[in-house]
């Protein structure tokens, strides 16, 4: 076997947080892979203990919930990280916040409540609202509607193992137009699933069965994630942790 | 340009741009940002510097060179300085579709509005982007259509010390080190604008040519004899100087620059923090440009190279520090501060590394004491030549069994991969001294095993094809022939591969030689040279450094009929060897060497004569002390790093 590290194996876990944050303005542009690298660079000079990996190459103990795709905003992007040092939530939030770029605002900050279950299993669905410049929100109403009504709509997909046929229908939980300050919106909210539908897919739908092509770029924003009931709302994945509180408290080390 | 998308000096042009970064290939690029970039107020400043790494992004933001004059010009009060890059293919023409110009990611401000635009050419592999940029910048290509209202184009960087190719697209080149002469740039500059441009575009040039360091090639004409090669250098004021000498920093000290290192979201090519811990080198390796134009030997001291890497870490996050230079390991102080930074560290997850290391066996030492609290991967070693013959040529002595040695003391220390770089087409060599190489590396791969107890060792052999350039004693030399290159390369492969016992442990990692020529041509060329670059550009060629859109039939075509007029061609800036009085065309540019030493040094590179470092034997005469009144600056210091504070 290999060489293995000299001296006692890294500090375990004390304390696991939960941090919903926003990608806004040009940092839309930013992939998942930028945001992982910029979180973890503010990480280190917010000086937040992280817990560690063991072995010669450790890794902070960071997991990230499924990332709202490049060039597409989000008011709801979540991340679990694991300490080795408890803290005071709030005290990380403001910390991290103020080391990251400002088009990446950290929202909130909570405990994982205990017994309370994992993260992932809280978020299913997205809500997403997207600005189409130019357009005109009647003729976007007709093509939501078309789209509504129809039980399958094909549109081709980039995937990894190139462009594939995929079903856009089954996805979409619920759709409906409105007016912006010079574009029409898109509300919907979107199951996530597998394959991954995205706001480029809709509107690659709604072309399909509308012939909707819109002058411009979208600008797509994810509002929230969660997980959706049966009236067709979705709940704050946060909620749980909230309310169970934090667990056993000893002093909270400052950051 | 239409009349209704024109804006005012200085304006955002991001609305306009935020549109087309959503059809295109990794935005995040475009967008600036970048922690530690700066926005100043445009109106607050009286010279505007845009400078330009004219590389893909992920390339030039890591850039030391331009990350220090970025920091050392934005620091002026009266000077503003904003960073570009060059756009790729797919940006580039959305760009021209909707009339939005080459821009800066800091302000997203024209390049077109700034007073100078700097341009640092790490390789001559960059001269069609710099063509590219200047077009969607909307700046006419060629120096002498330019008027004052478009900026000052300036290159630096190593491949400035031979500007001949580019004379016609760039105003200026600077040669030597940036950190002070940005600011005499921006002194003539401002003080010319607030006289209200006297003179025009040529009085701001002439007053510029006065500026030491600055080379204006607009006020020197060429003239060519029969044989082809250049007649005449002749000024064309007589307020100009005959050569043009190179600016030299002495006190790294009073530099400590980056200090607030730029950290991108996007990824780079060097996810690390990198602190400069000495400048020039004198090992003498003649094939090394780096290491023959940036004499004397200038260190940072063990307390500045400290406090360097602990600001720049607060200022960045990152987990890795880089002690830059061109051969690490011979830092007075090197072997204290490799054990005072891993102490300082220990426990904090952050890594330390020597990017440039010789065949040593010191350097295993250094390398275990940087990782001995983290992992230890690969380990680089560059031998440069195959045989002791050919490495006796290249004065970078190291016998086959200190290699063998230094290579097996690594293995039996932990390390599982060792990368050895060589190159191939050096002077005098022969198909025997590239096939030592194989002999070199299974030889290794034996011994490692043995040392180490282990099967799974592994060696990469790295091979690139050498380019002679300017300013060495190899400039008079040969370049060998694409085709040399690659059948030496082919009979290198087939070598290793005869015991599939041993070379299934040995990688080898090569490009074709064709790349080679092409950067051979462009770095001892003279100003006949910028008709084949823009014949090239105007044909498509941009991002000549990557494989997948360098084109050698393009640039051979190029070459050939630009070229025919004037009797020459691409053989004749390459593969012909010069001789001893032939003016070469950056003769009248002075990195300080003495001509005469250098062919000297040539003469003794192919009678195999090896010459000592200066730092630890007497003076050998280069000539670049004297000729620049500079002297080594080494240590030790005698000092040690102080603990910090715990927070």
């Amino acid at each position: 076997m290999g060489r293995q590290p000299d001296g006692p194996p890294p500090p375990p876990t004390v304390q696991k947080l939960r941090i919903r944050y926003a990608k806004r303005g040009r940092l839309r542009f930013a992939s998942h892979r930028d945001l992982a690298r910029a979180l973890e660079r503010a990480l280190r000079r917010a000086r937040v203990p992280m817990a560690f990996s063991a072995g010669f190459s450790p890794h902070p103990k960071i997991s990230y919930l499924g990332a709202a795709p490049t060039g597409a905003a989000s008011e709801a992007e979540y991340v679990e990280i694991g300490l080795s040092v408890r803290c005071d939530p709030e005290a990380v939030r403001v910390a991290l916040d103020d080391s990251l770029p400002e088009d990446i605002a950290v929202l909130e900050c909570v405990e994982a409540g205990a017994g309370t279950g994992s993260l992932a299993d809280r978020i299913d669905t997205s809500v997403w609202r997207v600005e189409l410049p130019g357009l005109d929100p009647d003729e976007l109403a007709r093509a939501v509607e078309a789209f509504l009504a129809a039980d399958v709509v094909t549109v081709a997909k980039r995937t990894k193992n190139g462009l594939r046929d995929i079903d856009a229908r089954p996805s979409v939980a619920s759709a409906s137009a409105s007016t912006g300050a010079g574009c029409a919106i898109l509300h919907m909210v979107v199951r996530q699933g597998t394959p991954v539908v995205r706001p480029d897919d809709v509107l690659a739908a709604l072309a399909a069965v509308a012939d909707l092509h819109p002058p411009l770029p979208p600008r797509a924003v994810r509002e929230a994630q969660g997980r959706l009931d049966g009236t067709g709302t979705v709940a704050d994945p946060l909620g749980p942790d909230r309310t169970a509180g934090a667990p056993d408290q000893e002093a909270h080390a400052t950051v | 340009m239409t009349a209704e998308l024109r804006t005012t000096a200085g304006e955002s042009l991001y609305p306009r741009l935020e549109p087309l970064l959503a059809q295109i290939q990794k935005p995040i690029q475009y967008v600036g940002g970048e922690l530690n970039a700066q926005v100043k107020h445009w109106d607050a400043a009286s010279v505007h510097w845009a400078l330009m790494y004219p590389d893909a992004y992920e390339v030039g933001l890591p850039n030391q060179g331009l990350m220090i004059l970025y920091e050392v010009l934005n620091e002026r009060a009266d000077a503003l300085a904003e960073r570009t890059y060059a756009v790729w293919p797919d940006l580039a023409a959305l760009m021209r579709e909707h009339g939005v110009p080459q821009f800066t990611v800091d302000g997203h401000r024209a390049v077109a509005d700034f007073d100078v635009l700097g341009v640092s050419f790490a390789t001559e592999l960059g001269y069609t982007n710099l063509l590219e940029a200047l077009d969607l910048a909307g700046v006419p290509l060629h120096a002498v259509d330019r008027d004052e209202s478009h900026p000052v184009v300036v290159a630096g960087g190593h491949a400035a010390f031979n500007p001949e190719p580019v004379a016609d697209f760039v105003d200026c080149a600077v040669l030597g080190d940036g950190e002070q002469v940005v600011g005499d740039i921006t002194d003539v500059v401002k003080a010319w604008k607030a006289e209200d441009r006297p003179g025009g575009r040529e009085e701001l040039l002439a007053r510029l040519a006065r500026v030491d360091g600055v080379y204006v090639p607009r006020f020197y004409a060429m003239s060519y004899g029969d044989d082809g090669a250049i007649a005449a250098v002749t000024p064309t004021r007589d307020d100009v100087p005959e050569k043009v000498g190179k600016r030299t920093v002495m006190d790294l000290d009073e530099w400590p620059y980056p200090k607030q290192p730029l950290v991108p979201l996007a990824e780079s090519v060097h996810e690390r923090m990198s602190v400069e811990i000495f400048r020039g080198c004198t090992r003498g390796c003649r094939f090394c440009q780096a290491g023959m134009i940036t004499r004397p030997v200038r260190e940072r001291t063990i307390t500045g190279i400290g406090s360097m890497v602990d600001a720049g870490l607060k200022a960045t996050g990152y987990e890795e520090v880089g002690l830059l230079s061109l051969s690490s390991a011979d830092h007075s102080e090197i072997g204290q501060l490799a054990k005072e930074l891993a102490d300082r560290y220990e426990g904090t997850n952050t890594g330390l590394s020597l990017p440039s290391t010789r065949v040593d066996a010191f350097n295993v030492t250094l390398a275990n004491e940087l990782s001995r609290n983290g992992r230890r991967s690969g380990l680089t070693f560059a031998p440069e030549g195959g045989s002791e013959r050919i490495r006796r040529v290249i004065n970078k002595t190291v016998s086959k069994e200190d290699l063998v040695r230094t290579v097996t003391t690594a293995y039996a220390n932990g390390w599982t991969q060792v990368k050895l770089y060589f190159m191939c087409g050096l002077p005098t060599e022969t198909d025997e001294d590239v096939l030592e190489i194989a002999d070199l590396a299974v030889e290794v791969i034996r011994a490692g095993r043995e040392a180490s107890g282990r099967k799974d060792i592994r060696c990469t052999v790295s091979i690139g094809g050498f380019v002679p350039k300017p300013h060495t004693p190899f400039q008079w030399a040969s370049q060998a022939s694409p085709e040399t290159i690659d059948s030496r390369l082919r009979l290198l492969r087939a070598k290793i591969n005869e015991d599939r016992k041993i070379g299934r442990s040995i990688g080898l990692r090569y490009h074709d030689g064709k790349p080679g020529a092409i950067e051979g041509l462009l770095s001892r060329g003279d100003r006949r040279v910028g008709r084949v670059i823009e014949r090239v550009w105007r044909e498509g060629g941009r991002f000549d450094g990557w494989s997948e859109h360098f084109s050698y039939d393009r640039w051979v075509a190029a070459a050939t009929e630009e070229l025919a007029p004037f009797g020459v061609d691409l053989d004749w800036y390459t593969t012909r060897e010069r001789t001893e009085h032939e003016i070469l065309p950056w003769d009248h540019l002075d990195s300080g060497l003495d001509k005469e030493w250098l062919w000297e040094d040539w003469q003794a590179a192919i009678s195999e004569d090896e010459v000592a470092d200066c730092r630890w034997t007497p003076c050998y005469d280069c000539g670049v002390c004297p000729t620049n009144g500079t002297e080594i600056q080494i240590g030790p210091t005698g000092r040690s790093l102080l603990p910090l504070t715990v927070v």
